[in-house]
């Protein structure tokens, strides 16, 4: 890398988990055939799911979750004090995700139903941004770990780093998957950022938009779609609010 | 050009020798749709059994096996403050089976841009001079408009070329090696009958077709129409997904992208096929983008076949096959924004001058 005219230098980074069910970070030791070099650009100075060491002189913060305990903010509130870049990592991170369906009850009916009635301090659910800035957003339920490298590596190297802005088409079309909508489906496809290789239509599974919405996004072309189609506009609500990556039908489209 | 008559039987042991020893291609059924239609693509095939010859048509076109949806155009190995770029042109040989004669002139069409242009791509050279193709006419679907382009016939740009008229192939064979994988094989020369037989296939292919398109004159059209309101009407619909580009079997813009390997020791440059609709694709450095209108970007997808390749190389590099059409889920198609487009200003009345007399 000399020839580029800086030295190379590990990143101190640390990793953090919020409500979630860190599969994203578990991410981070996935594929293998890359980990040891992946690591070698890293300094890891706080993850738990890793090492038992707990160090607070990280300058990047992955922080993987969303936000849904009072303590959770003063916790969040300190990291971003303390890192110089803060990246929203998986989709709860970036948009709040699964954790947001308990939004949409009331919180003690929430909290029967799952703790039996147990007294369980929560809130509502509030993705990263909500409470602090956030520099950079790696979507994905989970997230990619080609893409996490791809992204690291760019910090790494100070180059660019951007996400596709097209939607998931593009990566299903090149997988020469069959189109979901001829098998009388709803996929959010159309609408969704690309850049996870199409993973979930190459198995024969709707896109439900865990990364978030494609740029310049056409909504009102989608839904002409869905109705064109003769699909149902409740199956389209519910898979635009699963990952509350999108903003809900209004209530006269459902 | 030879031609010869081999009956279906003996065309399917010839075909079934060929897959049985060579990495081939051929239409596969791989799903059912919800209208109860089949759905084919060219996948990989094993022996003549699996390849589906009376196919309607493939959804992707044929176009990733010359221009990878990906493509690695070279590896760059960082030493000593120094550099070395790395490049592969190398291609394995394979078999295409089925690809119909709009298929074709779409890959003599990406010859003329891959090869004969000011820089030829040795990427595209490698593979294409390693594929082996074979071909077979059909009768067209209700939305092919390949006739109105002028591509339902093709007289080159392939290995072998097979006519069905009835219990055999009337073949048109186009090279050497095409010619000598026959000769094991009991092939006749065509009888009078026979070539009656392949007239009279052509004509009923010809009388088949069912969408006709009116593309005469249409750069100019094009050129006159820049700033009509018909393009973001049909903007307005399109999703700009890029399905559209990347079933067609000519679209082959692209995107460079390069990348660090993971251990900083080198990097990749790849070619990445793109799509005019998709929303960054004339976003330049410094964020400018120069089309951020769906309406304007859906407009260059048709000025680029229609105009700019009529215009600068005497041919449309649309070939009719309407995969575009039934990829795209807002239902917009070469035959209705251009009947839109005619429609509007060939029924404009408010400036209508009659022409000169006949004198």
């Amino acid at each position: 890398m000399n020839h580029l005219g800086f030295e190379m230098e590990k990143v101190k980074i640390g990793s953090f988990d919020f409500t979630c069910c860190e599969g994203c970070q578990l991410q981070l030791a996935n594929k293998e055939s890359t980990l040891p070099d992946f690591l070698a650009l890293l300094d890891i100075r706080n993850f738990r799911e890793i090492s038992s060491e707990r160090l607070d002189d990280y300058v990047i913060a992955l922080v993987e979750g969303s936000i849904t305990r009072p303590d959770e903010i003063e916790r969040i509130k300190a990291i971003r004090a303390q890192a110089k870049v803060l990246v929203a990592f998986g989709t709860c991170a970036c948009f709040g995700g699964v954790n947001n369906l308990k939004n949409r009850i009331p919180q003690e009916e929430a909290i029967r139903e799952v703790y039996d009635g147990k007294a369980v301090e929560t809130m509502p659910s509030m993705k990263i941004s909500d409470i602090v800035q956030v520099d950079y957003s790696i979507p994905g339920c989970p997230v990619s770990k080609d893409e996490v490298e791809r992204i690291m590596v760019g910090i790494v190297t100070r180059s660019q780093v951007s996400l596709p802005t097209y939607p998931v088409c593009v990566d299903c079309k090149q997988q020469l998957n069959t189109c979901l909508f001829d098998l009388g489906e709803i996929c959010l496809g159309p609408i969704t950022r690309a850049g996870c290789n199409a993973v979930c239509t190459t198995g024969k599974t709707a896109c439900l938009g865990c990364r978030g919405p494609a740029e310049e996004l056409n909504m009102p072309a989608f839904l002409e779609l869905i109705k064109k189609k003769g699909l149902s506009l409740d199956d389209l609500h519910e898979k635009l609010t699963f990952y509350n990556a999108f903003e809900p039908l209004a209530t006269d489209e459902t | 050009m030879i031609y010869k008559v081999i009956s279906k039987r003996e065309f399917k042991a010839f075909i079934d020798a060929l897959v049985r020893n060579n990495s081939s291609f051929g239409p596969r059924k791989v799903d059912t749709g919800s209208n109860g239609e089949p759905i084919y693509q060219f996948m990989p095939v094993k022996s003549v059994d699996e390849i589906n010859f009376d196919y309607t048509v493939t959804h992707s076109s044929a176009k990733h096996f010359f221009l990878p949806y990906r493509d690695e155009l070279s590896h760059f190995n960082f030493s000593d403050g120094n550099w070395e770029q790395e490049i592969q042109y190398e291609s394995p040989p394979i078999i295409l089976i089925g690809l119909r004669p709009c298929d074709i002139n779409a890959v003599n069409i990406l010859d003329d841009v891959m090869l004969h242009g000011a820089y030829p791509s040795p990427y595209y050279l490698a593979r294409r001079k390693n594929t082996f193709i074979i071909g077979m006419d059909h009768l067209p679907l209700p939305d092919c408009f390949c006739h109105s382009m002028n591509r339902h016939t093709v007289n080159h740009g392939f290995n072998l070329f097979c006519s069905d008229i009835g219990d055999s192939y009337y073949l048109s064979i186009n090279s050497s090696k095409a010619f000598n994988f026959l000769k094991e094989f009991r092939i006749e020369e065509p009888s009078y009958e026979d070539n009656c037989s392949l007239i009279e296939r052509r004509k009923n292919i010809k009388n088949s077709f069912e969408t006709k398109i009116e593309v005469s004159g249409l750069p100019c059209f094009l050129d006159i129409e820049f700033d009509s309101p018909i393009w973001q009407k049909w903007g307005d619909k399109c999703l700009s997904c890029g399905s559209c580009a990347m079933v067609c079997p000519t679209c082959y813009c692209y995107s460079v992208e390069e990348r660090f390997d993971v251990d900083l020791k080198g990097s990749t440059r790849q070619n990445h096929l793109y799509s005019c609709n998709l929303v960054d694709f004339a976003q330049v450095t410094g964020g400018h983008n120069f089309r951020p209108k769906n309406g304007d970007r859906l407009k260059y997808r048709y000025y680029h076949p229609y105009r700019g390749f009529a215009a600068n190389d005497n041919q449309q590099i649309c070939v009719g096959c309407n995969r575009c059409g039934r990829a795209c889920l807002a239902d917009i198609n070469p035959k209705d924004v251009i009947n839109d487009l005619r429609l509007e200003r060939e029924s404009c009345m408010i400036c209508v001058s009659p022409s000169p007399d006949k004198t």
